[in-house]
């Protein structure tokens, strides 16, 4: 936890023009109590559920799901650090008023808890795109399930991702 | 663990034009710990964790996200907006220990 | 033992030789006159392309493996091809010199005709005279592990390298040994002292997920505009500790160099896009299966032979260009607007005793060895064996490596990691201080004793089996297989991961999962004490004075080969 957050890059931030870096808010609205507490609304059911069939029955309502290319998961086929997977989402949809991805659930399938993430879009958005780092113990599939506004449900390919102890290479 | 929490960052575009859709990424110092781990002494270490980050523009709903303890340590996280018109991106993160950081980025939209 | 500046000469092939070339040495060597390094003018664009020489500033032997076997899609193919097939595939078997060049087949013998191959100096000689022909239609490229593999380039902590990658005017490079100096040191010569620009599309800061490097590079050349992009080895993390670099995530990422792809092409109007490439011959060929728009991937990592034709998937060109300075690769392309037009390639083997080396790398290579002479220079003990690393499973120097670690550290058996570099000696050369270090010289070489149970020892040798022969290339990670000592077993590739291994023994007993055994290994992922592998090898050769490897620990195939491609038989292996 004592890792620092800037880090000396070599190209600096001139990747993109205007980039702002905002360092405002920080604020700690409220006293850090350590007092467990789950926050409202967190669907506590759905991540509580030990195994994929469980945790997908409370999340997305079914746990089978047609794979569609528009669901778009990509993961390291190896993993660096179990305890930071990459992992990016990109589903294909015009994100209008009329038709839009309202949720999007992101599994591990044999994780303690396999839902990993939950994401509740509005049409406002205009994208469904999001990328995030998660922690896997083993070789395991990683995979997305995505819910229009009209209930259409639809599921990525999974992803392997190997964990693995390496060594030996080159 | 608690020097080291908080601290929420944005990263995006200040400027956009109007319909072009612009990434957004964020970090916040958090351990996300499970509650299955020990410590070295053999007691539990409870669970400490990120749970709901929620997004506005201009107040506005834009997206909702629930985490579980399988997101790593310090999350990062990164999505797309598409830019309609000038105004302040806002996040809140909540966290299951009655912690709650916020951060904002302004984006000009022409 | 200090030696003089002739000596020194004479050891580099120089001495008295005035033309580009050794006097006679083609006609005593080649029974021919004619210059394998002319080559008639062609194109607009020259690319040459070096890799993986693992920082051998003197040429060096290096014997092509036995065994490189390929699995799925790789089955037969190249470069998984071994002795006569891989002479048979490039239709090159006819020659001798090409036989020598490109096959295992009667090694030591066509060695001493033939002669060692690269050498910067050597190499040098080559670039300048391609650039005084090509004038500045030329681009130098290297792929990679160039500061990495010698005992002076871990002494100066990969400065000598540098120096010599200046000094041979390297255009750009991509990295993967490089980053086990750690991240500062890497990033101290890349922005102060290497004057090559360092490119990486797949490296990533490990907090904002932001490049590292600079993804790419563009250069203008007759008018057009030749993109480079930097591929860095996509494991480093995995294959080499992390913990030389915390904050670098690295990965294939495929889509990301889609998106470099479509930018140079569309936001700098590239008329020729080169991938720089340390992914491995069957990555490569991958990801040019998944990304549209490469027209060339200059490729390293694995150390094959993959020319002298290039492999084409869909519209892209791929090659690899071996290792040790062994082969110098050259494109001459007419690049026109927004399109390769045509391509000519040469595949050149540095045969060091046929080229006169470039007088001003000899003498800096004299310059940064001089202090470390008498040190390289120790004796330690004789050979009556060929002794060589490169090979799926065990080679003879890495059976005298694990042997040596298993009687100095007392232990059962031994692991040594499946690495691909290291060069090879003669029977009957003495083996100096310096070719130890040729095959350990790492920035975590220390020894360690762990005590695993039979089931702990079956599950290594089972995860490294699948970093080598999963029949997805995305799985590979471009090494061999790890080398044991004392330890049998059969196997068979074309099982899943916990099944390729079965009839595991110690000492020829079965391995029972829950009993303990002491294994002596080196080179961990984590950060550990102990003594240095150098210091372990070098001190059991002194001891033996005179070594022979009589039988290797080989595993048993349980499932027929000899019909792969990727054995060179008569290899001796049990079926």
């Amino acid at each position: 936890m004592k890792k620092t957050i800037q880090r000396r890059q070599f190209l600096g931030t001139s990747l993109v023009a205007g980039a702002a870096v905002t360092l405002a808010g920080g604020t700690l609205l409220r006293s850090g109590a350590a007092l467990a507490d789950n926050v409202a609304g967190w669907p506590a059911k759905a991540f509580d559920a030990k195994a994929l069939d469980q945790a997908m029955a409370a999340s997305v309502g079914k746990s089978n799901v047609p794979v569609s290319p528009k669901v778009k998961l990509t993961a390291p086929t190896i993993a660096e650090n179990g305890g930071a997977v990459p992992v990016t989402i990109e589903i294909d949809s015009p994100m209008t008023a009329d038709d839009y991805v309202s949720t999007v659930w992101l599994f591990v399938d044999h994780n303690p808890t396999p839902l990993a993430s939950q994401f509740d879009l509005t049409p406002a958005l205009g994208a469904a795109y999001f990328q995030q780092r998660i922690k896997m113990a083993k070789t395991d599939n990683v995979r997305v399930i995505a819910k229009t506004n009209k209930g259409e449900l639809m599921a990525s390919a999974p992803r392997e991702v190997k964990v693995t102890i390496g060594g030996c290479g080159g | 663990m608690a020097d080291n929490i908080g601290n929420p960052m944005i990263r995006m575009a200040n400027s956009a034009k109007k319909g072009e859709v612009v990434e957004v990424r964020s970090l916040i110092m958090n351990p996300m710990t499970t509650g299955l781990t020990k410590d070295k002494e053999g007691k539990p270490i409870p669970a400490h964790f990120i749970q709901t980050v929620s997004v506005t523009f201009d107040n506005a709903k834009l997206l909702d996200i629930d985490w579980s303890t399988a997101v790593s340590a310090n999350p990062y996280l990164a999505f797309k907006m598409r830019a309609e018109k000038s105004g302040t991106l806002k996040m809140v993160w909540k966290d299951n220990q009655n912690g709650v950081w916020s951060a904002e980025s302004k984006l000009t939209v022409s | 033992m200090h030696l003089d500046r002739r000596d020194f000469l004479q050891l580099l092939g120089v001495a008295g030789a005035a033309s580009f070339f050794a006097p006679g040495a083609i006609q005593a060597s080649w029974g021919s006159d004619k210059d394998p390094y002319t080559i008639p003018d062609y194109g607009n664009v020259t690319l040459l392309h070096m890799t993986d020489s693992h920082a051998q500033l003197l040429p060096v032997w290096w014997r092509e493996p036995d065994t490189n076997i390929g699995v799925g899609p790789a089955l037969n193919q190249t470069p998984h091809l071994c002795g006569k097939w891989m002479l048979d595939y490039y239709q090159v078997g006819k020659n001798p010199r090409d036989e020598y060049a490109y096959s295992c087949l009667d090694y030591d013998t066509l060695a001493h005709k033939y002669g060692k191959i690269g050498g910067y100096a050597h190499i040098a000689a080559l670039v300048k005279r391609f650039r005084q022909e090509r004038g500045d239609k030329v681009l130098l490229l290297d792929g990679g592990d160039t500061w990495q593999g010698s005992a002076t380039s871990l002494w100066t902590n990969g400065s000598d390298m540098v120096g010599a990658q200046n000094l041979l005017g390297v255009d750009d490079f991509v990295g993967h040994w490089e980053f086990t100096f750690g991240q500062d040191r890497v990033e101290h010569l890349v922005k102060n002292e290497l004057k090559a620009a360092f490119l990486a599309q797949n490296v990533f800061s490990n907090t904002w997920q932001e490049l590292v490097f600079k993804p790419y590079r563009i250069h203008e050349i007759s008018g057009r505009k030749i993109a480079v992009i930097g591929q860095a080895f996509p494991f480093t993390p995995i294959a080499n500790p992390a913990y030389m670099i915390p904050d670098w995530g690295f990965g294939i990422h495929t889509e990301h160099m889609q998106k470099m792809v479509d930018e140079v092409r569309q936001q700098h109007q590239a008329d020729l896009v080169v991938v720089l490439s340390h992914n491995g011959a069957d990555v490569d060929k991958k990801m040019a299966a998944m990304v549209k728009g490469i027209d060339i991937i200059l490729g390293g990592h694995t150390h094959d032979i993959m020319g002298p034709k290039p492999f084409m998937v869909n519209q892209t060109l791929i090659i690899n260009t071996s290792t040790n300075g062994k082969i110098l690769a050259r494109f001459d392309l007419d690049v026109g607007k927004g399109k390769l037009k045509g391509w000519r390639f040469h595949y050149l083997p540095v045969f060091s005793n046929l080229i006169k080396p470039d007088a001003e790398m000899a003498a800096y290579i004299e310059k940064v060895r001089a202090p470390y002479q008498a040190k390289l220079s120790q004796p330690l003990a004789t050979t009556a064996s060929l002794l060589y690393r490169r090979d799926n499973f065990n080679g003879t120097f890495d059976q005298l490596l694990c042997d040596a670690l298993r009687e100095e550290m007392d232990c059962e058996a031994s692991f040594s990691p499946g690495f691909r570099w290291g060069y090879c000696k003669l029977p009957g050369e003495t083996i100096t201080m310096e070719d130890v270090m040729g095959q350990t010289a790492i920035t975590y070489p220390q020894v360690t004793i762990n005590e695993y149970t039979g089931e702990q020892i079956k599950n290594i040798m089972e995860q490294v089996a699948d970093n080598i022969f999963n029949p997805n290339p995305y799985y590979q990670q471009g090494g061999d297989m790890i080398r044991v000592g004392n330890i049998q077993y059969d196997f068979n590739p074309d099982e899943k991961i916990y099944h390729r291994i079965s009839n595991l023994r110690i000492g020829g007993k079965a391995v029972s999962a829950g009993k303990k055994y002491k294994v002596a290994g080196w080179a961990s992922m984590q950060k550990v004490e102990g003594k240095p592998v150098w210091e372990i090898f070098s001190h059991w050769l002194q001891s033996k004075k005179h070594v022979e490897v009589k039988k290797l620990d080989l595993p048993v195939l349980n499932k027929d080969m000899r019909n792969n491609h990727g054995i060179a038989f008569p290899k001796e292996y049990k079926l």
